[in-house]
């Protein structure tokens, strides 16, 4: 099926403007549109934008991002479904974003239903809304988008009239708190099995069938969920008793989608281009999917396995087309883990003796600090004004062997000992706190591995040639358990306690020789605490949400717009405890809300690491041995790549 | 060598604030590859400005770029690769050659036409009140800026006027010393037609931009500085 993505012509090019007479009129006034902050937002006609004739197409597809314009245009995801979608000339794929306040008062001021940036029309007229849910705290912006659309917030209640709502992305991987929104969630990798979904609605449509044969059909798309199919149980304790099929077609288990053959897929060589100045300004070049490194805490690297790179010289083609095609003046490198990819090297010096002389700037995230990528900084970044990132995640060794975070203190002090040999000043570090069996000496030694950091400074840049004083910014997270990972049955803590521990590595930075050279900021509690229970939460939670969203939340992950008393008002008026959610040890034997996903790495894969988290061990990376986790059965990526 | 660009902005285009239209021009400089000259240093600029930035809202056929290239192919083939790349609404409609130390488009631009047209029919005898309204010696408007506001006499700034059709042609003061916007003078003329403004409620568009020749005083278009590359 993925084998499509070369076969299909390539319908995007040259067709921004369709031939035919249609002519969009935009859907807001001009007096409308100048009352908003940034009417850019809402207009589409952007560089690249696909433009068709709304007659000569069979299905309109609406792609949201639940949040705001420059947000939403920055994610590479939604580039690649675009352009997919696009590429078959009977489907037309538009964009959406979340209306900024502004614009949400004035669209239900009104009562203009929100509509799509290309064809200016309501999504309501869509057959289809896909909306890639990123993050948690987009929840009532999802509500926002179906209320402001004027479409049901329930599938129960959408009749034939109505789009079909999709979710996927991250999220779906525990979809239960917002199942009862969607009609159907794609759990996987985008790229695969959505033609097949296309045609099945197209069948369906011509053959006169509605909604419900629609959704029964797809059920057995592999992949595919529908809550609606689904019936869920509880004990008398509030744990989850049973979650069973209640349709015949749909499978007790839906199987996560992915691309087995990276080669075998699509890229957009046209990517949008904004007129605002989004987030993400540059082009992104995305070099390989999955993580071999099996950092225990982080869903990415578990959900995405296994690691399949791209392809060298394809990726050296991409990087002078998108170029070529955006007219960006940056280039950014995207993975989970850059350092891991077998050609860097190669793609690297491509890239700079390629566009170094052009002006074009060559970002690197996520890249480990050794001489290579200290080298290669150096050769594309001011390093006075660059400063260089740590993620050592936690204080201690001891800690840092509970969540497989394979960074040890030597190769961070020996990697600043070199960053600043090389001139940089100013280092920033990673860390969480709120870790499962963390103590006071785990807490403490944030701020002493910072100090260390600092002193490495003074030790090998002579008086002479420093800079003024070294600058170390560490910042802390509070980690959030998430689904599919070996540390998804861990307590949380509470506000006060997150606080507490805050409070602690601040007084201990206090306390350090280099202290003048140490900043410390840590994240909101209290969006960790709601995050923990969005993130791992069951179908009741959808109460909350539904009450949040009413009692006004929206923009959840802004904090200016982020309302705590509303949201522990609607755990209130929904009757539910957050402390059931949060400050629970599940026991291994709990069915868990998720469980009913596969994601090809085996729940006894996840409890063996959870043990070996407990025992504070370590465990090799998928390089270096096979830790038999369970997703060599897709039969592709870094599982197979001794038997080439 | 310098080159001046004039081009249009219609459409949606008109939401597109100067800045952003700034980053797409750099953008299309790189779609078309143009072969600007860049500033120097770690985060190096592409060397241009414009002539006078457009309010958010407005439209024109008059908007002027200079750019610093370091070679150029004929103004038909730079014209042509440049609006391959554009955005519906936006279309360069000449591409000059300027002497060397001619003085920037920005620093000598002095005055602006432009053409308001209302959306809605106005009163009966409007042209009237405007005849009345421009034969005034002095207009006074409350002009407001950061800091204060103060009372400015506009008429000065009015260099020409008169009806096209249901529309009002007007020439400005525009630039850093002088500067009327349209919008300051309907609000004026509305007042003294004992009626309220509406934003919105003309189309504002802008057709041409001068600077004055120092010897005999005379307006003359800012494409009038500079030559075709043939």
């Amino acid at each position: 099926m993925a084998s499509q993505g070369k076969n299909h012509p390539d319908h995007s090019r040259g067709t921004e403007h369709p031939s035919g007479k249609y002519k969009r009129k935009l859907a807001l006034s001009d007096q409308a549109l100048l009352r908003v902050e940034k009417p850019a937002r809402y207009i589409g006609g952007e560089i690249n934008a696909v433009m068709k004739d709304p007659d000569e197409v069979d299905v309109r597809f609406a792609m949201c991002f639940p949040d705001v314009y420059e947000i939403g245009m920055s994610h590479l995801g939604i580039q690649i479904l675009y352009d997919m979608f696009n590429r078959r000339e009977d489907v037309w794929c538009e964009r959406v974003y979340s209306p900024w306040l502004d614009m949400d008062r004035l669209l239900r001021e009104e009562k203009i239903p929100l509509f799509t940036l290309e064809s200016q029309a309501p999504v309501k007229e869509m057959d289809f809304l896909g909306i890639t849910i990123q993050y948690e705290m987009c929840y009532t912006n999802i509500l926002q988008i179906l209320d402001l659309s004027g479409i049901p917030l329930f599938s129960s209640e959408r009749g034939e009239e109505s789009p079909i709502v999709i979710g996927g992305g991250p999220c779906a991987y525990n979809p239960e708190p917002i199942a009862e929104f969607f009609d159907l969630f794609y759990i996987g990798e985008g790229e695969t099995v959505y033609y097949d979904l296309i045609d099945l609605y197209q069948k369906t449509q011509a053959a006169g069938e509605g909604r419900q044969a629609f959704l029964e059909q797809a059920a057995e798309i592999p992949g595919i969920y529908v809550p609606a199919f689904y019936e869920v149980e509880y004990h008398e304790d509030g744990t989850l008793k049973a979650m069973r099929p209640n349709n015949p077609h749909a499978p007790e288990k839906v199987v996560k989608q992915l691309v087995v053959d990276m080669k075998e897929t699509f890229y957009p060589e046209k990517p949008l281009v904004p007129y605002l100045k989004a987030t993400q300004d540059r082009v992104v070049l995305e070099i390989q999917r999955g993580c071999i490194r099996g950092c225990r805490f982080c869903q990415a690297g578990m959900v995405y396995r296994p690691v399949r790179e791209r392809d060298l010289e394809e990726l050296k083609q991409y990087a002078v087309k998108l170029l070529e095609n955006t007219g960006h003046d940056e280039i950014s490198l995207s993975s989970l883990s850059s350092s891991d990819y077998t050609h860097l090297k190669e793609l690297v010096s491509f890239l700079i003796e390629k566009f170094g002389e052009k002006d074009v700037n060559i970002s690197l995230p996520s890249l480990r600090i050794d001489a290579f990528s200290l080298d290669v900084m150096s050769r594309v970044q001011d390093v006075k004004k660059s400063s260089l990132t740590f993620a050592p995640e936690a204080g201690s060794q001891r800690m840092r062997n509970v969540i497989n975070k394979g960074l040890t203190e030597e190769e961070i002090l020996s990697g600043a000992a070199e960053a600043f040999r090389g001139g940089w000043n100013k280092v920033k570090l990673y860390f969480m706190l709120g870790l499962p069996t963390e103590a006071e000496e785990d807490i403490e030694g944030i701020a002493a591995l910072a100090n260390r950091v600092a002193g490495v400074y003074y030790e090998v840049v002579p008086k002479e040639a420093r800079q003024g004083r070294v600058q170390v910014n560490s910042s802390t997270s509070f980690f959030i358990p998430k689904p599919f990972t070996p540390l998804q049955w861990a307590s949380m803590f509470t506000k006060e306690e997150y606080l507490d521990k805050a409070r602690k590595v601040n007084d201990a930075m206090k306390r350090q020789l280099n202290h003048k050279s140490l900043r410390y900021n840590w994240h909101e509690a209290d969006v960790s605490v709601l995050e923990g229970v969005l993130a791992r939460g069951d179908r009741r939670v959808s109460r909350v949400i539904l009450e949040a969203y009413r009692l006004g939340c929206l923009y959840d992950s802004w904090s200016e717009c982020f309302d705590n008393d509303k949201w522990m008002a609607a755990f209130e008026a929904a009757g539910l405890e957050i402390d059931f959610y949060n400050l629970r040890e599940r026991s291994l034997e709990e069915l868990l809300p998720w469980d009913f996903i596969d994601t090809g790495v085996t729940k006894e894969f996840l409890k063996r690491e959870w043990k070996r988290a407990m025992e504070g061990v370590v465990t090799p990376n998928c390089r270096v041995s096979c830790q038999g986790c369970g997703v060599r059965k897709f039969g592709g990526g870094v599982c197979f790549e001794d038997q080439d | 060598m310098k080159i001046r660009i004039k081009f249009k902005k219609t459409g949606s285009m008109k939401f597109i604030g100067h800045l952003d239209v700034m980053r797409y021009f750099q953008k299309v400089n790189r779609r078309a590859g143009v072969d600007i000259a860049y500033s120097g240093g770690f985060s190096p600029h592409q060397l241009m400005s414009f002539a006078s930035p457009l309010g958010l809202g407005l439209t024109s056929e008059g908007e002027y770029l200079d750019m610093e290239l370091l070679s150029s192919e004929s103004s038909e083939n730079m014209i042509e690769r440049m609006n391959a790349v554009m955005a519906e609404g936006m279309e360069i409609i000449s591409f000059l050659k300027l002497p060397e130390h001619t003085k920037t488009a920005m620093s000598v631009v002095v005055a602006a036409d432009y053409l308001l047209t209302p959306e809605k029919a106005l009163w009966e005898d409007w042209k009237e009140t405007a005849e009345h309204f421009f034969a005034q010696k002095v207009i006074w408007v409350r002009k407001k800026t950061k800091k204060s506001e103060k009372e400015v006499d506009i008429r000065p700034l009015v260099y020409r006027w008169h009806f096209d059709g249901q529309s009002l042609f007007l020439t400005l003061a525009s630039g850093s010393a002088d500067n009327l916007k349209p919008e300051l003078l309907l609000e004026a003329f509305f007042q003294y037609a004992g009626k309220v403004y509406e934003p919105c409620s003309f189309s504002i568009h802008r057709l041409e931009l001068y600077a004055r020749e120092e010897e005999s005083g005379r307006l003359i278009p800012l494409s009038d500085f500079g030559e075709k590359i043939l």
